[in-house]
C-alpha cells in the first residue's frame, strides 16, 4: 500500500521533532551565577526590580505564613522585587519544571535526596562561583551540612532550615531512670520499663527497635554507631563498615527479646505517627527516636505530658559520638534556566544566611536554623527539650545521608534488608550486607556515578 | 490537467479518513514506542543521553528485584484474575437465580466499585490490620489466627486478591447482562433432554458467554500487568512508612512481595532516573502483554471451535 511509506515517513519526522525537543528543552533563561563580572555597586537596591517564582515544599497555612512572614523582611531590604510562592513542591516537579524549559527563579525541596542527582544533571545551578564572588562567609555552618548541599564539588543548594534526630522519653514510665547514653544501656532500659499482658502480649514498649517503626528508618539509626554510607567513589560502604553490623546485631537482639510476631503485632495496633494518638502521647511507648519537630506537636496535642529529650544512646565502643544524631533537612536554590537569577541568588542567600530570616522560620515551623548565628540568637524561642536538637545539629559528629545520586534507591536497599534482618528471613548478616553492596555498586554502574 | 486514476484516488480517500487514527497511532503509540527502544540503549537522566550499547539488557538480567515484579505480576495474572473473572461470573450466576430482591443484590455486589481506588485499599488494608481490624477479630471469634495479611509476604498477594474479587461490581454487570442474554428456550429444552445444571451450564451458557469472557480474560489480565495504584498504597499503609527526611518508602512492602513490574520501572524511571534501564522494563511489560494476549485469543479461538 502507497500510504505505508507515507506514513512511516510522517512518524520519522514526529520522532525526531519530539526528541529534539525533548532534549533541547530548558536551555532558556538568564545567565548562570557568577558568570557576569562582579558589579560595582553591591547595594540591595542595584538589583533591578523584577518578579520571581519561589516554590516551596511547605503546604499548612502555618507554614506558608513562616514563608510569607520571611519574605516580608526580604522586601525590606529588596522593595523592588516580588516574590511569588508556589506551595505544596515535590522534587520530581522541579526537575521536570527544569527540563520543560519552565523552572523557577527559586526552588526549595523538603529532602536532600535529589540534591546529588540535581548537581549531576545540573538542574540547580552551582552556587559556588557566587558565593565566592560576593564574599559570602560559610564558616557559620556545621560541616555535616557540606555533606548535603554539595556534591562532585558542586554547591548546587543551600541549607533552609533542618530536621535533627534524638531521643524522647516520657518521664512518667522512666521509673526514675536517666535516658541511656549507651545502646547497652538502652537495652536494658528498654527492657526494664517494657509491660506485657497476662498473655504476654507488650502493653507499653520501653523502646521499639523495629527498623520499620515510624522514625526509625535505617539512616536515623545509623548515627547512633557512626555508620559509614559510601566511600569516597560512592560504592557502598554498608558491608564493610562494622559499624551497620554493631547496629543490626543490637537490634536484632531486641526484636528477638520482645519476639518479632509480638512486636509487629503492637506495632500495627498504634495509633498513626501524625496524629493525636501517637504511642508516645498516650503511654504506650517509654522512649522513642523523633525529630525535634515533635516538640512543638506534642505542646499542641499533648500539652499536658510531662516528657524530656536527649540525644541518642550511641555503640559502647564509641562513647565519643554521645550528643550527636542524625540531621537532614530543607534546602534551597537557584535552578537551571531562572530567569532573574540575580533577585534569585539574593532571595536565597537571604534566606539561608540571614539571621532574622531563619529565626523567624524557625519560630514558626519549629525546625533547626542551620547556621551558627541563627542557632544562638536570643531571638530563637527555645526550651530545654528544643535546646537538645540545636546541640545535636551543632555536634561536630552528627551525620546525614551524604549526597548520592541514587540516594533513595541505597537506602531501601539496606532498609529492605534491615526489615528482613529483624524479622529472621535473612539469616547471614554478613552475605546480607554484602548483598546489599553489590545491588547499590551495580546501580551506581547503571546510572553512571 | 492529469486524471488522478481511480485506485490512487480510492487510496488517497481512505488515507484521509484514516488519517486522525494515523495520527493517533503514531503519537500515542508508534513514537513513544520506538522512543523506548531507542532510549533502552541509553543511559539517561532526563538530561543527558549516552549511548551504552547493552548495558540496561545487562543488567536486567541480574536486577533481582525486576525479576521479583515479575514473579509477583505473574502470580497476579494467573491468580487474581481468574479469580475475579469466576467470582464475578459465581456472584451474576447467583443473582440471576434470586427470586426477590434481585435489584437490592445486585446494588449491593455493584457498590464497592463505586468506591475510589486509594479509599478502598486503605480501607481493607485497616480492615485487615493484624491487630485491631474487625476481619481478624471474626476470625479469631471462629477460632481461627488470622493471618497478617498486608504485613506477611505469604498472604500480601492473597489479601490484593481479596480487595480485587471485593470490587469486582463493573465485571458481574457485564456478566448479569451475557447471562440474562441466554435465550430461555435453550435451557428448557436441555432440561427436556435431561441436562442437569452442570451440564446446561458448560453447553448453553459458557458457549454463549464466550465473548463476554474473552473480553473479561483479556481486560483482566492487561489490567493486571499494569497493576499499580492499589499494590502501591496496600504497602505504603501497611508499612507505615511517612515522608519524613531520610525516611525512605520501600515499594513492595512486605519483603518485595508486592513489588510488581510497573511499580518497578516508575520507581527507576523517576524515582531513580535511570530512564533507560526504565525503557527495557517497560519493553519487557510491553512483551508480556503481547504474549498474554495472543495465548489468551488462541486459547479463545480453540474453545470458539470445540464449542461449535
Amino acid at each position: 500500500m502507497r500510504f505505508v511509506p507515507l506514513a512511516a515517513a510522517g512518524l520519522a519526522v514526529l520522532s525526531l521533532a519530539a526528541f529534539t525537543t525533548g532534549c533541547t528543552a530548558g536551555k532558556e533563561g538568564g545567565p548562570a551565577l557568577g558568570s557576569q563580572p562582579k558589579a560595582s555597586n553591591t547595594a540591595p537596591s542595584a538589583i533591578p526590580a523584577a518578579t520571581i517564582e519561589l516554590w516551596h515544599g511547605f503546604s499548612a497555612d502555618s507554614e506558608v505564613k513562616a514563608f510569607t512572614d520571611a519574605i516580608a523582611g526580604f522586601n525590606k531590604l529588596y522593595p523592588q522585587i516580588t516574590v511569588k510562592m508556589v506551595k505544596g513542591v515535590q522534587d520530581e516537579q522541579i526537575t521536570q519544571a527544569v527540563r520543560g524549559g519552565h523552572a523557577p527563579d527559586v526552588a526549595s525541596s523538603f529532602t536532600t535526596d535529589s540534591v546529588a542527582a540535581w548537581c549531576k544533571q545540573g538542574v540547580f545551578q552551582d552556587l559556588n562561583p557566587i558565593i565566592k564572588q560576593d564574599g559570602v562567609d560559610l564558616s557559620g555552618l556545621p560541616p555535616v551540612v557540606d555533606t548535603y548541599t554539595q556534591f562532585d564539588g558542586k554547591r548546587c543548594v543551600m541549607p533552609l532550615l533542618t530536621d535533627a534526630y534524638g531521643l524522647y522519653y516520657n518521664k512518667a514510665l522512666m521509673k526514675g531512670n536517666q535516658p541511656p547514653r549507651t545502646l547497652s544501656e538502652l537495652t536494658k532500659l528498654a527492657k526494664e520499663l517494657t509491660v506485657r499482658n497476662a498473655d504476654g502480649t507488650i502493653k507499653v514498649a520501653g523502646f521499639i527497635p523495629s527498623g520499620q517503626y515510624y522514625e526509625n528508618g535505617a539512616s536515623h539509626l545509623g548515627a547512633m554507631v557512626g555508620a559509614k554510607w559510601t566511600n569516597p567513589d560512592g560504592t557502598s560502604a554498608i558491608g564493610s563498615d562494622p559499624a551497620w553490623k554493631t547496629l543490626l546485631n543490637w537490634q536484632k537482639e531486641l526484636v528477638d527479646w520482645y519476639g518479632y510476631a509480638n512486636l509487629d503485632k503492637f506495632r500495627k495496633s498504634l495509633g498513626d505517627e501524625f496524629s493525636g494518638k501517637h504511642p508516645f502521647y498516650e503511654g504506650k511507648v517509654a522512649m522513642g527516636i523523633d525529630g525535634e519537630w515533635r516538640v512543638a506537636m506534642l505542646a499542641n496535642e499533648a500539652p499536658k505530658l510531662d516528657y524530656g529529650t536527649a540525644p541518642v544512646p550511641v555503640d559502647d565502643a564509641r562513647p565519643d559520638l554521645y550528643g550527636s544524631g542524625f540531621t537532614a533537612g530543607t534546602v534551597i536554590g537557584v535552578p537551571k534556566g531562572a530567569k532573574n537569577p540575580e533577585a534569585a541568588w539574593a532571595l536565597v542567600k537571604y534566606l539561608a544566611t540571614d539571621t532574622g530570616a531563619l529565626v523567624t522560620l524557625s519560630n514558626a515551623i519549629r525546625n533547626v536554623p542551620t547556621t551558627k548565628a541563627a542557632l544562638e540568637s536570643p531571638d530563637l524561642k527555645k526550651d530545654e527539650n528544643f535546646q537538645t536538637f540545636l546541640d545535636i545539629f551543632a555536634n561536630p559528629r552528627t551525620t546525614t545521608v551524604p549526597a548520592h545520586v541514587n540516594s533513595v534507591f541505597n537506602q531501601e536497599a539496606l532498609q529492605t534488608f534491615m526489615t528482613s534482618w529483624e524479622k529472621g528471613s535473612a539469616k547471614d548478616l554478613d552475605a546480607g550486607l554484602k548483598d546489599v553492596d553489590k545491588r547499590i555498586d551495580d546501580k551506581l554502574k547503571l546510572s553512571g556515578g | 490537467m492529469a486524471v488522478i486514476p481511480l485506485r490512487r484516488r480510492e487510496g488517497l480517500k481512505a488515507l484521509l479518513w484514516l488519517s486522525p487514527w494515523l495520527a493517533g497511532f503514531g503519537v500515542f503509540f508508534a513514537y513513544p514506542l520506538l522512543a523506548t527502544v531507542y532510549f533502552s540503549f541509553f543511559k539517561y537522566d532526563l538530561f543527558s543521553l549516552s549511548f551504552t550499547g547493552l548495558d540496561n539488557y545487562a543488567y536486567f538480567l541480574k536486577d533481582d528485584r525486576a525479576w521479583i515484579s515479575i514473579r509477583n505480576t505473574a502470580w497476579l495474572v494467573v491468580v487474581m484474575v481468574p479469580a475475579q473473572v469466576l467470582f464475578a461470573l459465581g456472584v451474576a450466576q447467583l443473582v440471576t437465580r434470586l427470586k426477590a430482591g434481585v435489584g437490592f443484590f445486585r446494588t449491593v455486589f455493584y457498590l464497592p466499585s463505586l468506591i475510589p481506588v486509594t479509599a478502598g485499599t486503605v480501607a481493607f488494608v485497616f480492615l485487615m490490620n493484624p491487630a485491631t481490624g474487625p476481619v481478624n477479630r471474626i476470625l479469631g471469634l471462629a477460632g481461627v489466627q488470622g493471618p497478617d495479611w498486608f504485613g506477611d509476604k505469604d498472604w500480601s498477594k492473597p489479601g490484593l486478591t481479596l480487595l480485587a474479587m471485593w470490587g469486582v461490581g463493573n465485571l458481574m454487570v457485564i456478566f448479569l447482562a451475557a447471562l440474562l442474554d441466554v435465550p430461555r428456550h435453550l435451557y428448557e429444552a436441555a432440561a427436556i433432554d435431561g441436562a442437569g445444571a452442570w451440564r446446561q451450564f458448560r453447553s448453553i451458557t459458557l458457549p454463549t458467554i464466550r465473548p463476554v469472557l474473552m473480553f473479561s480474560a483479556v481486560t483482566g489480565v492487561i489490567y493486571t500487568l499494569q497493576y499499580f495504584t492499589q499494590a502501591m498504597i496496600a504497602a505504603r499503609v501497611a508499612s507505615g512508612t511517612t515522608d519524613a527526611p531520610g525516611t525512605a518508602f520501600t515499594p513492595g512492602y512486605p519483603e518485595m512481595s508486592t513489588l510488581t513490574l510497573p511499580q518497578w520501572l516508575f520507581q527507576t524511571g523517576f524515582r531513580d532516573y535511570t530512564m533507560g534501564y526504565a525503557c527495557v522494563l517497560a519493553l519487557v511489560l510491553f512483551a508480556a502483554s503481547l504474549v498474554f494476549t495472543l495465548i489468551l485469543l488462541r486459547q479463545f479461538r480453540g474453545f470458539e471451535e470445540v464449542a461449535s
